[in-house]
């Protein structure tokens, strides 16, 4: 290589017109879903006040945004309940679903006896057992905490007992060869093979958690202790009072879009050194 | 640390090790996989398994590796089986830096991780990743992944290490070059090594005993013993002695091809 008295890299056009468009790129891929949704919400407003549809039937994206703020005071504390429950379910199908993925791991036994349940609470419709959970269960949070629980778990049970499995062959012989027990095999070549799979499945369980908790509390009504976000929608539905609906509706999406964000974080800090799907490649 | 790895012996003075006799292998469904084979491993041997495939080169290592049961005969070690074991691929664990990697047999025998950090360090340096040590697999080449396996292998000093065919994926400059390294290698810890490859040149560069196999069944055909001294380097590969073995090594191999087809 000769020595150049420019400290610039030398850059040829078709390289500096490759650079140009990925960093064209970089920032399109948030500006293009940003200036969508806005566009959107515009369409929307302009609809309402267009047709100049009444409140009652459509409000206004506007007006959506005010009630947020009017109503925070009976919202937020129903978001709040809301959110705990959901939390509080996703926290119970994770030690529930990982606990079951490693027992039936651990013993093919338990895992012919007990997979059929798995699946049968998995598709029967939650609204469907929801009323009977709720007779047979005293306890409104518990109620709620199972419904939520029902939805969530199996996700996490069947994508963990997947990457429990899913060891390398080779790694399995060598684990035998060295004499590894069965906790040694488990803690250290089938835990760590199995949680990008649980990552995988906890994302989804984050959006189903949530979505549990909500019909839940629609089957399990008024009254009682509850006055989650569901039960806010419920109310302001009997009262036709639409826009509290959608401002609980929009509390609702953007907390689901909260949860799912959060677990992709989590999912991609636990996994962004080793794992192809969170490892950045330069080029 | 003082290093203490085993002294080697010449040729003939070598205690034995490990002894295969009249092994027989019938998967199920029949299929004979290995047919009466008897083999003795010295310490200090490095044996070459050399045979086309379904020759039962990789059913005789799994057997010795206690993967699986002979049908018929025995497997008969003098004293423990200390045993490292290198594959065709790397098999690293994706989720561990390399000194974690290496350090795997010895977490799996409950020792910690500080009592070997030196065994650890020691066996990278040999393999010259010293440098890689908090690195992980996916950030190495497959060349430098199978140095990782291979000090994985010995880091807690076998008395055999059982390679299977570990180069066959590597380009033609890394095999060679690994094929020199692991001479090296072998020469500083001078240990035992089963080497199953279906390249007649590497067995000829590598190993002092040739174990040649036939298929359908599986069986040793002949064994070839290469006289040549160590250390061997370029200068070997290049030789008359070199050339002339690898066309005995090549000619007892279509022997038993020829003889099976």
């Amino acid at each position: 290589m000769t020595v150049t008295d420019t400290t610039e890299p030398l850059i040829d056009a078709g390289e500096q017109a490759r650079l140009t468009a990925r960093r064209r790129e970089r920032v399109l891929r948030w500006l293009l879903p940003m200036l969508t949704v806005i566009a959107a919400l515009v369409l929307w407003d302009r609809i309402v006040v267009w047709n100049a549809i009444p409140h009652y039937i459509l409000p206004g994206p506007g007006l959506v945004a005010r009630t947020l703020v009017q109503d925070a005071p009976i919202l937020f504390p129903a978001l709040l309940v809301t959110l705990q429950i959901t939390l509080m379910a996703l926290a119970v199908a994770v030690i529930g679903g990982v606990g079951l993925a490693v027992l039936f791991s651990l013993s093919r036994w338990t895992e012919m006896c007990f997979y059929p349940f798995a699946v049968i609470l998995q598709v029967t419709p939650v609204v469907a057992i929801a009323p009977l959970i709720f007779i047979y269960v005293e306890n409104r949070l518990v109620g709620l905490l199972l419904c939520a629980w029902i939805v969530a778990f199996f996700p996490i049970l069947s994508n963990t007992s997947l990457g429990l499995r899913s060891t390398d062959p080779n790694l399995r012989d060598l684990y035998t060869i060295y004499g590894a027990s069965r906790w040694q095999r488990l803690r250290y070549l089938q835990l760590p093979t199995a949680l990008p799979y649980f990552l995988g499945g906890l994302r989804i369980a984050g959006g189903l958690s949530l979505i549990g908790a909500v019909v839940a509390e629609y089957v399990a009504g008024t009254g009682g202790i509850g006055s989650g976000l569901a039960f806010r929608i419920l109310e302001a539905g009997y009262r036709l009072n639409i826009p509290r609906m959608f401002a609980a509706l929009a509390l609702i999406a953007l907390t689901g879009i909260v949860i799912f964000a959060a677990l992709s974080l989590i999912s991609h800090l636990a996994l962004r050194k080793w794992h192809e799907s969170a490892v950045r490649r330069t080029e | 640390m003082v290093v203490t790895w085993r002294k080697p012996k010449p040729v003939g003075q070598r205690p034995p090790l490990m002894r295969m006799d009249g092994v027989d292998k019938v998967f199920p469904g029949g299929i004979r996989a290995l047919h009466d084979m008897t083999l003795q491993v010295n310490e200090g041997d490095f044996v070459s398994l050399l045979g086309p495939s379904g020759c039962g080169k990789s059913t005789a290592l799994r057997l010795i590796a206690g993967l699986m049961q002979p049908t018929r005969g025995e497997i008969r070690w003098e004293g423990t089986a200390e045993i490292g074991v290198v594959f065709q691929e790397p098999t690293l664990m994706p989720w561990a830096t390399v000194e974690e990697n290496v350090y795997l047999p010895f977490r799996l025998k409950h020792r910690r991780f500080v009592q070997v950090a030196e065994d650890i360090r020691l066996a990278l340096r040999l393999v010259g990743l010293e440098g890689f040590a908090r690195a992980y697999p996916r950030e190495l080449s497959g060349g430098m992944k199978m140095r990782v396996s291979i000090a994985r292998a010995m880091v807690t000093r076998p008395k055999l290490i059982l390679m299977d065919e570990p180069f066959a994926a590597l380009d033609e400059i890394t095999r060679h070059k690994l094929n020199k390294d692991l001479l090296e290698l072998k020469e500083k810890i001078s240990s035992t090594v089963i080497f199953v490859t279906h390249s007649v040149f590497e067995s000829v560069f590598l190993s002092d005993r040739i174990v040649v196999m036939a298929a359908r069944p599986g069986r040793v055909f002949r064994e070839l013993a290469v006289p040549a001294p160590y250390p061997r380097g370029e200068e070997f590969r290049t030789s008359a002695d070199y050339a002339a073995l690898c066309r005995t090594a090549s000619d007892t191999l279509h022997h038993a091809m020829g003889e099976s087809a």
